[in-house]
């Protein structure tokens, strides 16, 4: 269908340059194992924090969620991400998850029966994360945050093609970003239209083969 | 004719519902504010706040879904309500897998935090996935529903993201609902963040001190059927983000304006061609200040401006959809609306508020939002 109406004029090949995934305990950048630690969430979190050697005082102000996407973002984009390339609003971030800011939502209503928590209480909506990684970035482009009950690769890559295609976007960031109590898992990928030595075609399937191999 | 391109579909507004405290139709509620009725009161209902506070409710345990055998909460009950009186006569078959459905909200069920056990069955029912399937299995849609959570830009977002899916042509028709209702959680954290105005709110007056908040849903329903070539379109939009903040805006509209103008290009008009803006005008200082820079920086400072935050307050991931949906009859009846609660600006050189009703023909209008996040969202429909 997308091949159909899109005849009168040459799609632009995209292609996933970097992909980053935090679960199970690890970091693993590219199909790599950058780190492993064997803890529970928020160790875990700031342990990659200190790994990687990241100096960002408002990464401890922040909810599990953001914290997570937003390490995730930190590693993909580290060494690979040539900044000077992109204007701001050329690069975007299309996110999604299952459940939604529910860890930081659980928290924040605890809280409210003391005094109710403004820094707990702004992180209890999930595209907050997205914020964090465009403040960090200066990204300003198209941005969008979905809730799915697994990852939906394809539309995802169908939201990233049209964005690209239209030259709406001349990058993006898409994945996934999910977190609930012990529970975690985040799975990004940057898509660009050029290739490098390691990068795979930008395709629903492609993601899904990084998404379930990890 | 939006666009650059040329192939592009068309996307036709067939019908749509604005589900609130001043009526259950789009017709009742336009009646409504053509009155200057709004809808925003004072309350005292200590579970939701223990002093007395300023919003837009429903009344206690209304029921918007008759014989519900299902235990709907009062978020799916909006939601069908709302979706089951725009498809009324519409003609629209929710059974093509052509026709898409998108969800918008904020904070969908998370009143049952207040009033369930914490287990993960509770997890899985307050999910909004949970929400959407339920509402698609109740009409019967055969496509996955795309659930949009993206704070106060979700209802704008939601239509941007349909009309997107239209003009590539992934669907012909998409039904596009929004809901949110006000319990202690929110109401609770906005009290926190000290952004309630403690009466009804006064989007950008001099004297702006507080967003009131709201109940309600919207449903638009867009097709690129050519039967509905007569009808008003959704022409182009735009979302952005600021990179500056999470929880305050631009310090200069920069990032809005960019997103308005990336709309006006995509609907191939001009700042000359906006009859009206629907502005997002919360009436929270911060908010206004950002949104009057951005439609100066945009070149749209003598357009006229509304806010309807004063007759339904903020409604949350239904705004975006209920402001446009009015905005929709104003375009049609040649009339738009005051902004209650106006009376004398700060920025008069930046933005044109409407504080009387204005008889005007115009052919297309903007509508903005922005959120939480730094997230910015415009879109653009026309005749």
């Amino acid at each position: 269908m997308r091949e159909q109406l899109n005849n009168n004029k040459l799609l632009t090949e995209k292609h996933i340059t970097g992909s980053c995934i935090i679960s199970k305990g690890k970091v693993i950048k590219d199909g790599v194992t950058l780190f492993e630690k064997d803890t529970d969430l928020p160790d875990f979190l700031l342990s990659i924090y200190h790994h990687f050697q990241v100096n960002y005082p408002k990464f401890y102000k922040m909810d599990n969620l953001s914290k997570l996407g937003w390490l995730t973002a930190e590693v993909l984009l580290k060494d690979s991400f040539q900044h000077d390339n992109y204007k701001p609003e050329d690069t975007g971030v299309i996110l999604a998850n299952a459940n939604s800011s529910l860890d930081d939502d659980i928290k924040y209503f605890a809280s409210i029966n003391d005094v109710a928590s403004p820094s707990l209480f702004v992180y209890t909506l999930p595209n907050i994360v997205i914020g964090e990684i465009c403040i960090r970035n200066h990204f300003k482009g198209e941005q969008a945050f979905y809730i799915q009950p697994e990852f939906d690769s394809d539309f995802i890559a169908q939201q990233v093609n049209y964005l690209l295609d239209k030259d709406i976007l001349q990058t993006s960031i898409c994945g996934w970003v999910d977190v609930l109590e012990q529970e975690y898992k985040a799975v990004l990928f940057l898509v660009e239209k050029k290739k490098n030595e390691d990068s795979v075609l930008f395709s629903a399937e492609n993601m899904n083969n990084i998404f379930i191999n990890s | 004719m939006s666009g650059n391109n040329i192939n592009e579909r068309d996307v036709f507004v067939v019908a749509d519902n604005v589900l609130s405290p001043l009526g259950k139709t789009t017709a009742e509620n336009f009646s409504k504010l053509k009155e200057n009725h709004s809808a925003v009161k004072q309350h005292t209902n200590t579970a939701i706040s223990p002093l007395p506070f300023f919003a837009s409710l429903f009344n206690t345990h209304e029921q918007f879904v008759k014989a519900d055998e299902h235990n709907y909460t009062k978020f799916e009950q909006l939601l069908i309500a709302s979706i089951a009186d725009a498809l009324n006569g519409s003609g629209i078959d929710v059974r093509d897998k052509k026709t898409a459905l998108i969800i918008s909200s904020t904070k969908g069920n998370i009143s049952l935090l207040e009033t369930e056990l914490n287990n993960p069955d509770l997890k899985r029912r307050i999910t909004l996935s949970t929400s959407a399937a339920l509402v698609a299995d109740h009409f019967g849609f055969q496509t996955k529903p795309v659930v949009i959570s993206n704070a106060c830009i979700s209802g704008v977002l939601g239509i941007i993201t349909a009309m997107r899916l239209l003009q590539s042509g992934e669907y012909e028709h998409a039904v596009i609902a929004g809901a949110d209702v006000i319990s202690k959680f929110i109401m609770s954290g906005f009290e926190s963040f000290q952004a309630l105005s403690p009466q009804q709110c006064k989007p950008f007056d001099i004297a702006h001190d507080g967003l009131n908040l709201g109940e309600g849903a919207g449903t638009i329903i867009l097709s690129t059927n050519k039967k509905y070539a007569q009808n008003i379109k959704v022409k182009g939009g735009s979302v952005s983000n600021d990179a500056n903040h999470i929880s305050g805006p631009s310090r200069t509209g920069q990032e809005l304006a960019s997103a308005i103008n990336k709309a006006m290009l995509d609907a191939g008009i001009s700042s000359a061609d906006i009859g009206f803006i629907s502005a997002h005008g919360t009436a929270t200082v911060y908010n206004d200040e950002m949104e009057a820079n951005a439609i100066s920086i945009a070149g749209l400072q003598q357009v006229p401006v509304n806010s309807l935050k004063g007759y339904y307050g903020h409604t949350l991931g239904a705004a975006g959809l209920i402001e446009s949906i009015i905005s929709i009859q104003s375009l049609k009846q040649n009339l738009i609306l005051p902004t209650i609660g106006f009376n004398k600006g700060i920025n008069a050189d930046k933005i044109n508020v409407c504080s009387t009703p204005l008889r005007i023909k115009a052919n297309n209008f903007l509508k903005t939002a922005s959120g939480f996040g730094g997230c910015n969202a415009a879109v653009i429909f026309g005749k």
